[in-house]
């Protein structure tokens, strides 16, 4: 396949982003026109101008903070998917082999059994121990996975995706018997998390989602050149001049951490972390200085788009967004490996 | 200065893959590791560039413990070209050996120009926008020298500079075998130290200053091809009677079985 010239790629995925992100802004239960959520958009930065009080509730309390967690969302599992692919080495890794999906999804479903009263009154201290369960259960998770990979020669990238698959099938474990003492409302809650949902967002959610979108994409580019050069192999990156143990360990810690607070803020949202890399790589070319930044834009994109859709396809009910993610990703992914088929 | 292994042992899982091997790369030199498979020789490449630690014994680059160097510094004045390479995702030739200027801060103009040069020496200028992942084996390779030779193409302020080779001519036809050689002797004539492991003793008697030859983890001589290559010595490492004669050209000598 012939490739486009990163920059514009870059370009294009910046002014579309915001393009999409307004037009979201106008889909949902109550249709809201492009010029009506312009106007608000620029209303609430002048001060002075009055909106109509429901419009600017719909559009600044649901949507804009449903909308912005998509993005700093979708941009934080799609870079951190293509920052595993480049370290496992491994075009179809994924953050979730690392264990940390799995952990996550264990330690949400544990809180929502335990604590299934307070889950399921709604309440916010319910809902922040689900977060909290899921992000303890990835972050564990995966120390665990890293651990066993770990001897005194250093970190083994294939023990780490055997001990993965080992941890998630552990996982999946668990979760089968935690399903099978929840009673019916948890076992609705367990399912509804895992099919991963925006629906709850909040500026708070935002806020702690923001700020983790932001330690990764200010510290991902500083290890870019020392992923190209890993894609050679380890000893190759050391002949190179990077301490690969110390990079290693950086990029699965920041990993982890984006990819459990995604979790835990937004349920399981699968196919973003592993297809977006996957097809701007096809697009750009493996070079990490573009592909991470790129991912990063492309998978906020595909997340904001699949959560508008999963407000309106099936009105006045909403779809779980990770459906959404799949529904619209895999389709995406087959055309591409057909097409790729063809070349070869 | 020098690249210098001391008396080095190296005990792994039970076995000794190296006894007591002493040996030095001089700036300017070519050495030449052969011996039989499983010898050690690369072993001791892996001792040599500090990717496996020795049990006893030293490696020194330029005066200093090889893992005292910072990795950087190390990387400037230290490549190494492994047998085998794992890249299997569609990087450029450009892009590949462009990995190569990694360890030093000499701007992307600099560094594209160095990549060219590069690429042009090899015979793969042919090759700079194509996928290496469509490669032919013996374009892959050449690539990847292309990559080492850029990394360490300008000299280094800090110390003298290394190039280790492991079999770098495994892959390759007649012509790029040869070319491979000229372009090591050009190293050494600017000042570089080689050291590569050959399984061909014709061409490291052609090629190298230094011969080492390796058996069942010991050095069983090393020193200048003429004096090293005997009819004796050819039967005692490699069971292999031969005979010794001399190239009518070069005058070097011509391993005949």
């Amino acid at each position: 396949m012939r490739r486009v010239s990163s920059l514009w790629l870059f370009a294009a995925l910046v002014i579309l982003l915001p393009v999409i992100a307004l037009f979201s802004m106008t889909v949902g239960t109550v249709s809201i026109s492009i010029a009506e959520a312009f106007g608000a958009a620029v209303a609430a930065v002048l001060p002075g101008s009055e909106i109509a009080g429901q419009t600017q509730v719909i559009l600044f309390d649901i949507r804009l903070p449903r909308i912005l967690l998509a993005v700093l969302v979708g941009a934080v599992l799609a870079s951190t998917g293509a920052v595993m692919q480049g370290l496992f080495r491994n075009p179809l890794a994924d953050p979730s082999l690392i264990g940390v999906s799995g952990g996550a999804s264990v330690g949400a479903s544990l809180m929502i059994v335990l604590a299934g009263g307070a889950v399921e009154s709604g309440m916010l201290m319910g809902l922040s121990l689900v977060a909290a369960g899921a992000f303890v259960g990835g972050f564990a998770a995966t120390l665990l996975v890293y651990r066993l990979a770990t001897s005194g020669i250093g970190t083994s990238v294939t023990t780490m995706l055997l001990a993965g698959i080992a941890i998630g099938a552990l996982a999946g474990a668990l979760n089968s018997l935690l399903s099978y003492f929840a009673d019916n409302d948890m076992l609705r809650q367990i399912s509804l998390w895992q099919m991963g949902n925006l629906s709850a967002a909040s500026w708070a959610k935002v806020s702690i989602m923001g700020l983790v979108a932001l330690i990764l994409l200010v510290r991902f580019p500083r290890d870019s050149r020392a992923l190209n050069a890993l894609l050679l192999g380890e000893s190759e990156a050391r002949h190179l001049g990077i301490d690969v143990q110390r990079v290693k360990r950086r990029l699965i810690v920041l990993t982890a951490l984006g990819v459990g607070v995604s979790v835990a803020l937004a349920g399981m949202v699968g196919f973003v972390g592993l297809v977006i890399p996957h097809v701007v790589r096809l697009l750009i070319g493996p070079d990490h200085r573009w592909l991470v930044p790129c991912s990063a834009l492309a998978g906020a994109i595909l997340l904001v788009v699949a959560d508008s859709l999963a407000r309106v396809v099936v009105l006045p009910a909403e779809l779980p967004t990770g459906i959404l993610t799949a529904l619209l990703g895999a389709p995406f992914f087959i055309a591409l490996l057909l097409q790729q088929r063809r070349e070869v | 200065m020098t690249l210098r292994a001391e008396n080095i042992s190296l005990h792994l899982s039970g076995f000794d893959l190296l006894r007591n091997v002493s040996m030095q790369v001089e700036p300017g030199m070519v050495t030449a590791i052969v011996g039989p498979n499983g010898a050690g020789k690369s072993s001791l490449l892996r001792v040599l560039t500090g990717e496996l630690a020795a049990t006893k014994g030293d490696v020194t680059l330029n005066r200093h413990d090889l893992n005292h160097w910072p990795v950087e510094q190390k990387a400037q004045m230290l490549a190494v070209l492994p047998q085998h390479s794992l890249l299997n995702f569609p990087f450029t030739a450009n892009e590949v050996v462009g990995l190569g200027r990694i360890p030093h801060q000499t701007g992307t103009l600099k560094d594209a120009e160095i990549v060219a040069q590069a690429l042009t020496l090899v015979d793969a200028e042919y090759l700079q926008k194509r996928y290496y992942t469509q490669m032919s084996g013996g374009e892959k390779q050449r690539v990847q020298l292309a990559r080492v030779l850029a990394q360490i193409w300008l000299p280094c302020e800090t110390g003298d500079q290394f190039l280790v080779l492991d079999e770098p001519t495994a892959a390759f036809d007649l012509a790029h075998q040869q070319l491979t050689l000229d372009i090591v002797r050009q190293l050494a004539a600017r000042g570089v130290g080689v050291v590569m492991v050959l399984h061909d003793l014709n061409l490291a008697a052609r090629c190298a200053d230094n011969l080492v030859v390796f058996d069942g983890g010991l050095v069983a001589a090393q020193g200048a091809p003429e004096q090293v290559l005997t009819e004796q010595l050819i039967d005692q490492v490699f069971g292999v009677k031969a005979m010794i004669a001399r190239h009518p050209l070069t005058n070097k000598p011509l391993v005949i079985t």
